[in-house]
């Protein structure tokens, strides 16, 4: 068999091994706790959100596995500068994408190096892996839970 | 080993014991399955599938209630199986076994039938630090209806019960002990027999959670003095969707019905309502009749193997699993208790249970990686989650070697 991984992909370990943005940002005006109740995952994500709408900075703590790390890295990165807007259409077709509903090869997006996590598509059980950080985004930016899961 | 080893391959053909398993014939993801989740379910051997189909196809009526002959010979059918399960655990009457849907269950009728009449505010439950949700959650439920208090035997870092505290923890307010034979995470054979032991001095009850034994080795529950034994058909090659409460005549006849309806009846006014004598006063509703005569089947191939040559046998599959999985770099056993069934629980340093489990499923290997529903247990450990491997006696050693490179490749995956 051979070492290259259409879901492990380089990027995707790298994330993992050396995640960005790994890291409490003190006295964040965004924040929410995620959960996955079936294998235990979590993460904690924290956002400085401007008057404007900008995300001037966002972060994330917690343990998972190499899926659900990578995607949290990835997430903060690339959304990392742009508005609440924004990250809400980046969301939605990167969930989209992972379910295999959207195809970023066909289809303009804003997904940038996001599109990496496509091969999730055919991993029906890790979705939730890949997603797991975007819910928790979504609950820190809309300010409405504290704490969410995948099961919600 | 050698010496044992051969005398496994004496006493169990497993070529062709792996002809009666059509599911373990095919290739998953390009490769041949190696199927290493039996803690979780078993898969099923001709005989429980035939017996099935040829139930449904020739057999099949509605059972003690037909005056016809196909009901008579259904109901027939259907009470042999509550003779041959009383066989298979040495029950003293097929009276004293009553058909669930599962371990969870029998469990859950304990808590309610015994438990909500015997047990009060201050009184005390016993559990283990290594049981699987369905042997806390009901207990807990009860204890916080009635104000009494759940006590946990602590383990061992090998994951081994620690019987001086157990002992500790018996007192006059003790009113149940219940704690499983096998642990489903751990792999860890409980010393049950002291257990009950301990327990009986005092004059308190005990169930023991078979969920994991009924399949690895052959039980005894008189020998043992169990009160309560409860486990899974689908765990024993049966079918899903039935399982057994076995418990002594004595609780049975104290113990409130669990749920109420049809066939559970003596005599109903809208006054006043006898119930049924046991086993039936436990089983209200239509049961599930072709699961019940699948078991039957499942059992009788259970006894053709013999319990003694496939607990011998898979006890070689645990030792040279073991001693594979040990020269591993990086990978820790989790549960090395001295007694253990043919489980086993690991875990890397850097990669989470899920990418392995992910990573083997590429290479056609299917594990199980999470909790196992032992949430307790890994927080014992201080891990969130672990990969566990467990054999059954259709496992050959070819299959643990290929998990072996299953591994060594999710390690160059993540190097
Ligand atoms: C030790 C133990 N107890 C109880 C259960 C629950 O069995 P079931 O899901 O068949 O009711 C299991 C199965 O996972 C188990 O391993």
């Amino acid at each position: 068999m051979s070492e290259y991984n259409e879901l492990y992909q380089q990027v995707i370990l790298e994330h993992n091994k050396k995640p960005r943005n790994f890291r409490v940002i003190e006295g964040a005006n965004r924040y929410a706790l995620g959960k996955n109740p079936l294998c235990g995952d979590q993460f904690a994500v924290y956002a400085q959100v401007d008057d404007h709408g900008v995300i001037q900075d966002i972060s994330f703590q917690g343990m998972g596995c190499a899926i659900s790390k990578a995607s949290a890295s990835l997430m903060t990165s690339n959304i990392k500068g742009k508005t609440q807007e924004e990250a809400e259409v980046i969301k939605e077709e990167f969930q989209k994408m992972v379910m295999g509903e959207f195809h970023p090869e066909q289809q303009a997006n804003h997904l940038g190096r996001l599109t990496i996590f496509e091969g999730v598509k055919d991993y029906p059980v890790r979705v939730k892996c890949a997603t797991l950080a975007w819910h928790t985004l979504n609950a820190a930016l809309s300010g409405t839970q504290q704490e969410v899961t995948t099961e919600d | 080993m050698v010496q044992l080893m051969e005398k496994c391959t004496i006493g169990l053909d497993v070529a062709k014991i792996r002809a009666d398993f059509p599911v373990l014939d095919q290739r998953i993801n390009g490769y041949p399955l190696v199927y290493l989740d039996n803690a979780a379910t078993t898969q099923k051997p001709w005989p429980v599938i035939d017996r099935i189909r040829d139930f449904y196809a020739h057999e099949y009526a509605t059972v003690r209630r037909g005056v016809y002959s196909m009901s008579a010979r259904a109901t027939m059918a259907y009470d042999q199986v509550r003779e041959q399960v009383a066989g298979f655990i040495h029950a003293a009457s097929p009276h004293e076994i009553i058909f669930t849907k599962g371990t969870t269950e029998a469990i859950n009728l304990v808590a309610y039938s015994y438990g909500r009449p015997f047990i009060g505010a201050g009184d005390e439950i016993i559990i283990s630090a290594i049981e699987h949700h369905a042997n806390i959650v009901p207990w807990q439920q009860l204890c916080q209806e009635k104000g009494a208090v759940l006590k946990v035997i602590p383990a061992n870092e090998a994951g081994e019960l620690l019987i001086d505290e157990y002992a500790k923890l018996l007192t006059d307010n003790t009113k149940l002990v219940a704690v499983n034979y096998v642990s489903n995470s751990l792999g860890t054979i409980n010393p049950v027999k002291t257990i009950i032991d301990m327990a009986h001095e005092r004059g308190i009850p005990v169930l023991i959670d078979g969920a994991q034994s009924a399949p690895h080795m052959a039980v005894d529950v008189q020998a043992l003095d169990c009160d309560f034994y409860a486990f899974s058909g689908h765990k024993i090659y049966g079918p899903t969707g039935i399982g057994v409460l076995y418990a002594k005549m004595k609780h049975l006849e104290a113990m409130v019905p669990y749920q109420c309806g049809g066939d559970m009846i003596e005599s109903v006014t809208f006054e006043h309502t006898t119930f049924a004598k046991p086993p039936h006063k436990f089983e209200a509703g239509t049961p599930p009749i072709a699961e019940v005569i699948g078991l039957g089947a499942a059992i009788d191939y259970l006894e053709k193997l013999g319990l003694n040559n496939i607990q011998a046998y898979e006890n070689d599959l645990l030792a040279y699993g073991t001693e594979q999985l040990q020269q591993i770099e990086g990978l820790q056993i989790i549960g090395t208790a001295k007694h253990k069934a043919s489980v086993i629980s690991f875990v890397f340093p850097d990669i989470h249970p899920h990418d392995v489990g992910t990573i083997l499923d590429q290479q056609g290997i299917a594990v199980r990686a999470g909790h196992h529903c032992t949430q307790p247990v890994m927080e014992r450990f201080h891990i969130p989650a672990t990969t566990r491997a467990s054999f059954s006696f259709y496992n050959t050693h070819d299959e643990i070697d290929r998990l072996v490179e299953g591994l060594r490749h999710v390690i160059a995956v993540f190097r």
